[in-house]
């Protein structure tokens, strides 16, 4: 079984020719095969979500997901998410702001769940970012500050595109 | 279906990967040959009839997170299926896939059970239907045979005078539930002239109660007929008990449950 196949992802706009064998996860081929680590593994098992991605537009744990499926598809990991010269997502910007993060391991997850949900509805209400964020597992921080940070993004989000 | 039938020895379908790709990870599961039905677009849709609502079974959880029909039913199934999982695995777990899991605590394998859904087998062979009272054969088990798949889900359609309740109780937001109870109720002139209503969580697989429907007709729609008829239904249960809960406290929890789910579905009834 280590027979590997030739596929071709679309990272963050950007392809990624890889020999993977069938049985990799995505988490995995992105982290080892593409070198982005930004992409974290906690649980393997699709319980943390240290491993959330945007895949077509939607959030998904890629730990759940061979590599070879996702061929075909957009990708988008936390390393898309600032802009090319340095400028950091809304997102980024308020966990930073509101001290969303301390050890930073659960940070990736949350953000792209974040986004992809967001993006999804940019109208979300408290209770829907209560709800939004119970699905990821933070030892950390509580949580709070988390949601604080994702209420913040989402009005300077909302913002920006009205205006 | 001629790669499945080729396979049926030692391949398994996979579908949303959200409960098999984490067994394999665990390496609880191994199989030799996988073969993705993501790309099958043909299992992907919603169809409504006039009498029913047909759920093909690659139908991603995320679908009826708005209501997919007008009705109780549509209504239903968006007030169901917040409690599966979480969002992003909402976003990519299957409808045919929880049915063919068939976890004893899956939300969908209740509404199936409860409203007496039928399923459509495919196999290269062709197409069989199985009602929901012979589909689920225990925990983990179902009438899909090797080389066979799941399709579709026909879920008949609740006419506008049902009233609809679904309850469940989990240690953590997300996880699968201690006991869940799905109602639909008619009530006519204060007393309740139909009910369904199904269990999750608490036996081998989801299942339709017709002790508790028959116990609920005729019986004013109250607090304590719901009080007793949950009673009742922690006496007809045999719940295992593990670390998340004894079996003796899942019971006490499916009176509570089910009480529960009733007011829910005599409020919506009478609405
Ligand atoms: C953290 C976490 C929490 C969860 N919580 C819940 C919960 O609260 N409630 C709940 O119901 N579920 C829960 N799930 C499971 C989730 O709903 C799965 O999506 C579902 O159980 C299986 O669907 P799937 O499409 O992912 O199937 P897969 O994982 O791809 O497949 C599951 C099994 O079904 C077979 N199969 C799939 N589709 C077909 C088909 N069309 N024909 C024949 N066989 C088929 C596969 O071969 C495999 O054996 C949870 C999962 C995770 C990771
Ligand atoms: S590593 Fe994927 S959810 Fe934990
Ligand atoms: S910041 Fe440490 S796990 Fe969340």
């Amino acid at each position: 079984m280590t027979e590997t196949r030739d596929i071709t992802l679309d990272v963050n706009g950007k392809r990624h020719a890889l020999s993977v064998e069938p049985r990799k996860n995505l988490a995995d081929a992105l982290r080892d095969d593409c070198g982005l680590t930004g992409t974290h593994v906690g649980c393997e098992h699709g319980v943390c979500g240290a491993c959330t991605v945007l895949v077509d537009g939607r959030a998904v744990r890629s730990c759940l997901m061979f590599a070879v499926q996702a061929e075909g598809t957009a990708i988008e990991t936390v390393e898309g998410l600032a802009s090319e010269d340095g400028e950091l997502h809304p997102l980024q910007q308020a966990f930073w702001d509101k001290h969303g993060l301390q050890c930073g391991f659960c940070t990736p997850g949350f953000l792209m769940l974040a986004v992809g949900a967001l993006r999804e509805n940019p109208e979300m209400t408290d209770v829907e970012i209560r709800e939004l964020v119970s699905s990821n597992l933070c030892r950390c921080t509580g949580y709070q500050n988390i949601l604080t940070a994702v209420r913040a993004a989402a009005d300077v989000m909302r913002a920006g595109t009205n205006g | 279906m001629k790669l499945i039938k080729a396979n049926a020895a030692d391949g398994r379908v996979i579908a949303g990967g959200q409960s098999l790709v984490a067994a394999m990870n665990f390496r609880l599961a191994r199989p030799d040959v996988l073969i993705d039905l993501n790309g099958v677009k043909e299992l992907d849709f919603i169809e409504e009839t006039p009498g029913e609502l047909v759920i093909g079974a690659m139908t991603r959880h995320a679908a009826f997170h708005k209501p997919v029909c007008d009705g109780p039913l549509g209504r239903l199934l968006s007030k169901v299926v917040p409690n599966i999982a979480h969002y992003p695995i909402r976003n990519r777990g299957t409808f045919g896939g929880s049915l063919c899991h068939a976890d004893p605590a899956s939300e969908w394998c209740v509404v199936a059970a409860t409203l007496d859904a039928t399923m459509k087998i495919g196999s290269a062979e062709g197409d069989r239907e199985v009602p929901a009272a012979d589909f689920f054969r225990g925990s983990f088990t179902t009438a899909v045979e090797p080389g066979e798949i799941l399709v579709a889900i026909r879920l008949p359609k609740l006419d506008a005078g049902w009233g609809t309740g679904f309850y469940e109780y989990s240690r953590r937001k997300g996880d699968f539930a201690l006991a869940m109870a799905l109602t639909a109720l008619r009530v006519e002139g204060g007393a309740i002239s139909a009910a369904r209503v199904g269990l999750g969580g608490v036996a081998d697989h989801g299942k339709r109660m017709a002790d508790l429907e028959a116990a609920l007709v005729g019986k004013p729609a109250t607090a304590e007929t719901f009080a007793e008829v949950g009673k009742l239904a922690s006496t007809l249960v045999s719940p295992y008990g593990d670390i998340h809960g004894s079996a003796e406290y899942r019971r006490d929890l499916t009176a509570t449950v089910v009480a529960r789910a009733l007011a829910e579905a005599a409020d919506e009834a009478t609405a």
